[in-house]
């Protein structure tokens, strides 16, 4: 093959696979700058301009207090499982003793867990703690995915880290909370950046607890409410207002997801591929 | 490590002292980790096997196996089977989560090395078309389901417009409606959003394969498709098969995508769907229940074969 062609057919093969991969949310974009009939034309640039989804997402319904509820529930999550893990992740990479790599193992392998498995019993010990219905039921359940692994990326990183400061701190007679605090954290704070970013995701993004655990519209989280927006009628779907509610919850995302491309890419293969 | 100072005799004092503090520093932990999975798992195995009812646990009676199965004598010699093991609706879920999780699976280990090859190629831009790949990564599981839902619309679709368009069909098609295509528009939705994850965790496998491999390769004028399988695929091969693992752990208990596309398809209802329509809105409390015991059991048994049949291998101490 002369080598102009095969650089042609390299670059048709990028196109491709980029068209493919923003084209959906492009299209869900365009969308939501439609109203009235215009939605049921179907353009594949964008022609008008209008704001009225946006507008009626924002003033009518619950959609608002739902998006302050995921900011709540995935911020609380993140701080509280990058709180526990950074502590167990000292223990698991930097302390040798007993029955660590089972422990790990077992770590690990909550987080592969079908949470359908734990719904019930989840349940259960949900309304026994009489915090059904409210955002503490998520905060709580989501531990079951974030924190095993934030455990797993934390102790990784950690293990990369020289072993020299350590023994310099232990010989000045540091306490090994001191240990963490002092000396590990600071140098832990593009793991933490990294592992949080995909606590946060995640938390923002679960919908089975979600829905399972929140019967009332105001303590919903944005995934749930954007599932359960419905029309008068079947043949009523307001496609307008959901593409809208859609964009406003994936641009902060999307926006992170640039900001911090490299940092998601080492943090979703640094646990995977080492194993 | 810090086996160095462990081995010194004097330091055994701190050894047991470092001991200590791990068990104290693993404990809060570990005991999140028991409340929101060890203990949810082990009542809802005892669920299983009473009639617990929704708001009725407490009262929850011991039954045996008889929400899995149970022979119903009508008395004149005939009698029937019920239970999950003899409930059709159970075994076509089963069949549909096997299904789709070995369809998905195999086209994004697919499209996910040949994104990864592109991404491994130093050319300019590289960075853009690698941010663009991972949008679909980041984008909510319910926002591309819906997404998709209204590019699939029947009669407002986008799909269907470029497809009849390029005269690939005559007539539109209902994908999500038509129990037909129901399956074929959830495996879609479900490899455009999670190929970017296989191909970055190809890609870093790639990343390890050294340079000079391929420099060797090329010298000796192998073509580029031999070198492919000959020497690229055997050493991506590790990476490529604990990334399946990871994928179809995450296939086989698919919830949300489906709940939001095609509720109320058969062809497409998951093990995960089943049960949790049975626990949560059946009122059929001790009976899903037991549709997730088996649902963890079943998931359990591929995940074990599956290390066994690669040859997995995660207990080395790294």
């Amino acid at each position: 093959m002369p080598k102009f062609v095969r650089e042609v057919s390299f670059y048709v093969l990028v196109t491709v696979i980029v068209v493919i991969s923003i084209f959906p949310f492009y299209y869900a974009i365009l969308t939501s700058f439609k109203s009235g009939t215009a939605l049921f034309t179907i353009d594949y640039f964008p022609k008008e301009f209008s704001l009225q989804n946006y507008a009626h997402v924002l003033t009518e319904g619950s959609f608002v207090r739902n998006i302050l509820n995921s900011v709540f529930v995935a911020t609380s999550v993140v701080v509280l499982s990058l709180l526990l893990a950074l502590t167990a992740a000292y223990a698991l990479a930097r302390i040798r003793f007993k029955g660590r790599t089972l422990l790990l193992l077992t770590i690990l392998s909550v987080s592969m867990f079908p949470q359908i498995a734990v719904l019930a019993g989840l349940f259960e010990i949900i309304r026994w703690m009489g915090i059904y219905n409210t955002p503490w039921a998520l905060i709580f359940s989501y531990m079951i995915f974030t924190l095993p692994f934030t455990v797993w990326l934390l102790t990784t990183f950690m293990r990369a880290l020289p072993l020299e400061i350590e023994e310099a701190a232990i010989v000045d007679g540091a306490t090994p909370l001191d240990i963490i605090f002092k000396v590990f954290l600071p140098l832990m704070w593009p793991a933490m950046v990294t592992t949080g970013l995909l606590a946060f995701i995640a938390a923002w993004n679960e919908f089975l607890l979600a829905l399972t655990f929140i019967s009332n519209d105001t303590q919903r989280t944005v995934p749930v409410a954007i599932a359960l927006i419905s029309g008068a009628s079947e043949f009523e779907v307001p496609w307008g207002s959901i593409m809208a509610a859609s964009v406003i919850v994936t641009v902060p995302l999307i926006i992170l997801v640039l900001i911090f491309q490299r940092k998601i890419v080492s943090g979703l293969t640094a646990g995977a591929v080492k194993g | 490590m810090v086996s160095g100072l462990s081995s010194m005799p004097t330091q055994s004092r701190l050894s047991n002292q470092r001991t200590r503090s791990a068990w104290l520093f693993l404990t809060p932990m570990l005991l999140i980790l028991a409340a929101v999975a060890a203990w949810p798992l082990f009542r809802t195995i005892y669920f299983s096997f009473t009639d617990a009812r929704l708001d009725g646990m407490d009262e929850a009676q011991w039954v045996g196996i008889l929400n899995y199965l149970e022979y119903v004598d009508y008395g004149d010699g005939d009698g029937e089977y019920f239970g999950l093991l003899a409930d059709e609706q159970w075994w076509m879920s089963v069949w549909n989560t096997l299904k789709f999780s070995f369809v998905s699976v195999f086209f994004e280990t697919i499209f996910g090395v040949i994104v990864a090859l592109v991404l491994n190629v130093n050319f300019k831009g590289r960075g853009l078309v690698r941010a663009a790949v991972l949008i679909p990564w980041a984008i909510p599981t319910i926002v591309s389901a819906k997404m998709w839902a209204w590019m699939l619309h029947d009669q407002f679709g986008i799909l269907n417009d470029i497809l009849l368009n390029l005269h690939l069909i005559a007539e539109p098609v209902a994908w999500t409606a038509t129990p037909d295509t129901a399956m074929v528009a959830v495996l879609i939705v479900d490899i455009w959003k999670t190929t970017p994850f296989m191909a970055l965790l190809i890609l870093a496998g790639l990343q390890m394969v050294p340079g000079d491999v391929y420099e060797a390769a090329r010298i000796d004028g192998v073509h580029p498709v031999k070198v492919f399988f000959k020497v690229t695929l055997p050493l991506i091969k590790p990476a490529v098969l604990v990334a399946v693992i990871f994928r179809a752990l995450d296939a086989l208990r698919v919830f949300d995508l489906i709940y939001v596309l095609t509720p109320n398809s058969e062809k497409t209802r998951t093990m995960s769907v089943f049960a949790q329509e049975n626990l949560f809105q059946f009122d059929k409390f001790a009976y899903g229940s037991a549709a997730s015991t088996l649902l963890f059991l079943i998931i359990a048994i591929i995940t074990i074969a599956y290390m066994k049949i690669v040859g997995l291998n995660f207990d080395e101490e790294r």
